[in-house]
């Protein structure tokens, strides 16, 4: 059991876009893996390419060269079908902006990607309910969005995104819409449960709360891997990150 | 290489993304009823132009019926009231003037329609790449919104054919009096009913097809955007 598996590998990724008569670079080469279970967090500037690698890490996105392996499977070989099947069981998604379904209730929302994933209802309503009370919300099913706080809805959105027993939860900005103390027991969610269930949790950031729970640290500056960080050495820099925040 | 074909030859039973009728109904329902007040107005302009075509038909039913009872006083009424009445002449045709105001209302409704469901597919861009990203498939956004153009369409279709239909009657009651009821000729009238019902629901249809492939096509990674 020494070998580790990778959830997540990605080999010479570049991305361009054309803007009008303008290219943009992106990504400009990216190879990285990340090991399943881990709680990484992707830092960079905004314009650094960090969402363009997130999007490709969670296959919304293809690259213009180079290959992105989720679970060892190439996600340009796959065609829309297989790719909403992805997206449906493999990876769960945390938006900034929460992105519950207004018309549903919690519960609801929480048992569609089941719906999707072809489970019948009873049992959806079951791990659904289950759900929402692992992440504290188990008296509150039957509510909309509209009538949950920032926080709570959040927490919806991290149940919704357990649903189908992903390997990788993605999290765009999880704590961006949230004040200091909610975001932090967001972060403090995923944490659990990325310990608790084993899934890798990917998250794209500007909050160094984050990195106070971080496996690894990538940081990502004008579309290339500025530096990996691991646990171990962000713990003894602790001190430079706290320069970091203030000089940022 | 050799991880992908395993993963294909898994099995379809493991790849299964659905999204069950009974659930599709249930989902295009709740969006319709939570935007009451906007799906309303884009089923009223609906329910405007069918009650037009049904009350131009249902006229000329009754008109019809009044002809056949072959009473010349109220041949003569008909004439009066503006028929287009030959010497010979035993049915009330629609006139070219009629028929083209009625397909100039049901155009001006169908561009009415692709405006509103235009609106609100940008509206809700975001709720269209969410569900994407948890697996939805375009066929089931386009499901979604076919469907709920279908209930809007019955609905505003049923509505204003009844309502046109009820209007030509009260309108003939007014100028030709008791005669009138004894004359209806229901076969006519429920075919014209039928008639305005369906087109209305095809108009809905119509209308809505553009804007659901709009949707339908949408790219997952646009549910990241945060500006609204």
């Amino acid at each position: 059991m020494t070998e580790i598996h990778h959830i997540v590998r990605v080999t010479n990724v570049t991305k361009t876009f054309q803007m009008g008569k303008m290219v943009l670079q992106a990504l400009k080469g990216i190879t990285l893996e990340i090991a399943a279970g881990d709680y990484i967090s992707i830092m960079g500037p905004s314009g650094s390419g960090k969402s363009t690698l997130f999007n490709m890490i969670g296959g919304l996105d293809k690259p213009s060269s180079g290959k992105v392996f989720i679970d060892e499977v190439d996600i340009a070989q796959l065609d829309a079908y297989e790719l909403a099947w992805l997206r449906c069981r493999k990876i769960g998604y945390i938006f900034q902006t929460f992105n519950l379904i207004p018309v549903m209730t919690a519960l609801e929302n929480v048992t569609l990607p089941m719906t999707f994933a072809g489970m019948n209802t009873d049992a959806a309503v079951d791990k659904g309910i289950q759900l929402l009370e692992m992440v504290g919300l188990g008296d509150r099913f039957r509510h909309k969005p509209s009538e949950l706080s920032g926080g709570q809805q959040q927490r919806v959105a991290v149940a919704r995104s357990l649903a189908n027993d992903p390997a990788i939860i993605l999290a765009d900005e999880p704590t961006g819409n949230l004040d200091l103390s909610t975001g932090e027991e967001i972060i403090a969610l995923l944490k659990r449960l990325s310990q608790e269930t084993r899934v890798t949790v990917i998250s794209a950031t500007h909050d160094f709360k984050m990195l106070n729970v971080s496996d690894q640290v990538i940081w990502i500056r004008d579309g290339l891997v500025e530096k990996i960080e691991n646990r171990e050495d962000l713990s003894i820099s602790v001190g430079r990150i706290d320069d970091r925040e203030a000089a940022s | 290489m050799n991880h992908l074909n395993a993963r294909k030859t898994e099995g379809g039973a493991h790849r299964l993304v659905v999204l069950p009728f009974g659930k599709s109904i249930e989902i295009a329902y709740k969006s319709l009823k939570v935007r009451f007040f906007r799906s309303l107005i884009t089923t009223v302009s609906l329910m405007l132009a069918v009650s037009f075509l049904s009350f131009v038909n249902v006229g000329n039913d009754i008109a019809n019926g009044l002809l056949a009872m072959g009473d010349p006083t109220l041949r003569q009424a008909l004439i009066q009231s503006g028929y287009d009445l030959g010497e010979g002449d035993t049915r009330v045709e629609e006139s070219p003037k009629q028929r083209w105001l009625v397909i100039l209302s049901l155009m001006v409704c169908v561009v009415g329609i692709v405006n509103a469901q235009l609106m609100a597919v940008t509206e809700r861009f975001r709720e269209i790449g969410t569900m994407k990203c948890l697996g939805a498939l375009d066929s089931f956004v386009l499901r979604l919104f076919l469907l709920e153009a279908a209930m809007q369409g019955i609905a505003g279709a049923v509505v204003g054919a009844a309502a046109g239909a009820l209007f030509a009657l009260a309108n003939n009651l007014i100028r030709f009096g008791g005669p009138v009821l004894s004359a209806l000729p229901w076969p006519d009238i429920l075919k014209s009913l039928v008639i305005a019902a369906g087109t209305g629901c095809l108009l809905s249809l119509a209308g809505v097809l553009y804007p659901a492939l709009v949707a339908a096509r949408m790219a997952p990674v646009e549910a990241m955007r945060v500006e609204q």
